[in-house]
C-alpha cells in the first residue's frame, strides 16, 4: 500500500466518498444511497406522515361514535355487504398495481399500461360505490350534519376516498409520462412513489373497514 | 484483512434485495410475482376472515374486537412486507426506523386521545345537575 493511499483511508475511512452503487444501503456504509433509496425513503415519510393525519381522524371518529344526538347511530346506517365489495375492488387495485411494478421493472411498456388500467378500473369502481354509499346516507338524511358521529365518519371516510381520487388523477399522469417519456430513471422513480401511495391507501382501508364499518355494524 | 474489507466480506450486500424489489435489470420475474401472489393470497385469507368473524360463533362474543384488531394488524403487516417491500435488509433499516417512530404517534395520537375522552366522560357530572347548577349560579 503506498503512503497515498494510506492518508486517503485514514481521511475517508469508511469510503463515503467512494461510492459503490450496489454497496450503499443508506447509512453511510458505501458512500451515499442510490436516489432510488433516498426517494423511497423520502416519500416513506410523506406516507407515514399521512398516517399520522389519518390517526387523527380515526381518534376523532373513536370518541365521536356514539355522539349522535339522537340521529341514526352506526349499526342502523352501515351496510357491510357493500364495504365487503369495496375492500375486493381496492385489494385488486393494488394487486394490480405491483403487477404494473412488476412491468416497469421488466421494461415492458404494452403489460405496464395494461396493469395499470386495470388497476385504474378497479379504484374507480370503488370511488363510485364509496359516492354512492355517501349520496344514499345524504338522502336518508344521514349527511354530515346530521350528528357529531356522522361528521367524524364523513371526514374520516371520506378524507380516504379523496386520496383515492388524487391516486386516480396520478396514475393517468403516471401512464402518460411512462407513454411519453418511457423508463427514464426520474419517471421510475416517480413510478415507485406512486406505487407505494397505492399500496398506502390499502393499508389505511384496512384500518377503516376495520374499525368503522366491522365495529361500527355490531349492535 | 483491514476493517472495510471484513465489513465487505461480511456483508454481501449485493444480494440484499427485497422480494419484489427491482433488479439490477434483470428480467426474472417470477420471484416478483411469487411475493405479491402470496401477498394477495394472505390479504384475501385475513379480509375473508375478519367479514365472517363478527357473524359466526366461532369466537367468544366480547373476544371478536380484539379478534377483529389483530386480523387488521396482520394484514397490515402482509401489505407493508409483501407490497410495499419493507424489509430487514439493510437499504431498509431507515424506512423500517420512521415506520417504527409513526407507529409510535399514530398509538399516542388513537390511545391518547380515547383515554382522555373516557377519563372525561366518566368525571362529567350528568346533564341534569349541570343545567341546575348554572341556574343556581343566576
Amino acid at each position: 500500500m503506498t503512503s497515498a493511499e494510506i492518508t486517503a483511508q485514514s481521511a475517508d475511512p469508511h469510503h463515503l466518498g467512494h461510492g459503490d452503487h450496489k454497496r450503499a444501503p443508506g447509512r453511510g456504509v458505501g458512500g451515499p444511497a442510490s436516489k432510488r433509496i433516498v426517494v423511497g425513503y423520502g416519500f416513506w415519510i410523506f406516507l407515514l406522515s399521512d398516517i399520522v393525519m389519518f390517526s387523527g381522524f380515526f381518534a376523532a371518529y373513536a370518541v365521536l361514535h356514539d355522539a349522535t344526538a339522537g340521529g341514526p347511530t352506526s349499526a342502523q346506517l352501515f351496510d357491510v355487504r357493500n364495504t365487503a365489495i369495496e375492500t375486493a375492488l381496492l385489494l385488486a387495485s393494488s394487486f394490480a398495481c405491483g403487477l404494473a411494478s412488476l412491468a416497469v421493472d421488466a421494461r415492458k411498456p404494452i403489460w405496464v399500461h395494461a396493469a395499470l388500467a386495470v388497476t385504474f378500473v378497479f379504484g374507480f369502481a370503488f370511488v363510485g360505490l364509496e359516492a354512492r354509499e355517501f349520496a344514499d346516507l345524504v338522502a336518508r338524511g344521514a349527511g354530515p350534519s346530521r350528528s357529531a358521529f356522522l361528521s367524524a365518519f364523513f371526514t374520516l371516510v371520506g378524507c380516504h376516498g379523496l386520496h383515492v381520487s388524487a391516486g386516480l388523477l396520478w396514475m393517468l399522469t403516471m401512464s402518460a409520462q411512462l407513454f411519453a417519456k418511457g423508463f427514464r430513471a426520474d419517471i421510475l422513480r416517480r413510478f415507485l412513489c406512486f406505487s407505494l401511495f397505492w399500496h398506502a391507501l390499502d393499508i389505511i382501508w384496512v384500518a377503516i373497514f376495520t374499525l368503522v364499518y366491522l365495529f361500527g355494524a355490531k349492535p | 484483512m483491514s476493517e472495510t474489507e471484513r465489513r465487505a466480506s461480511a456483508e454481501p450486500l449485493e444480494t440484499d434485495l427485497a422480494p419484489g424489489d427491482e433488479g439490477d435489470g434483470s428480467t426474472d420475474l417470477l420471484p416478483g410475482l411469487r411475493g405479491y401472489l402470496i401477498g394477495l393470497g394472505l390479504a384475501v385469507l385475513l379480509t375473508v376472515a375478519s367479514f365472517t368473524l363478527p357473524g359466526t360463533s366461532l369466537i367468544w362474543g366480547p373476544g371478536i374486537p380484539v379478534a377483529l384488531i389483530v386480523l387488521a394488524i396482520a394484514q397490515m403487516g402482509v401489505h407493508l412486507v409483501f407490497f410495499l417491500h419493507l424489509t430487514t435488509a439493510p437499504d431498509n433499516t431507515n424506512n423500517v426506523l420512521a415506520l417504527a417512530f409513526g407507529v409510535l404517534i399514530v398509538a399516542l395520537v388513537i390511545f391518547g386521545s380515547l383515554w382522555i375522552m373516557s377519563n372525561l366522560n366518566a368525571n362529567m357530572m350528568p346533564d341534569a345537575a349541570m343545567s341546575g347548577m348554572s341556574m343556581h349560579g343566576m
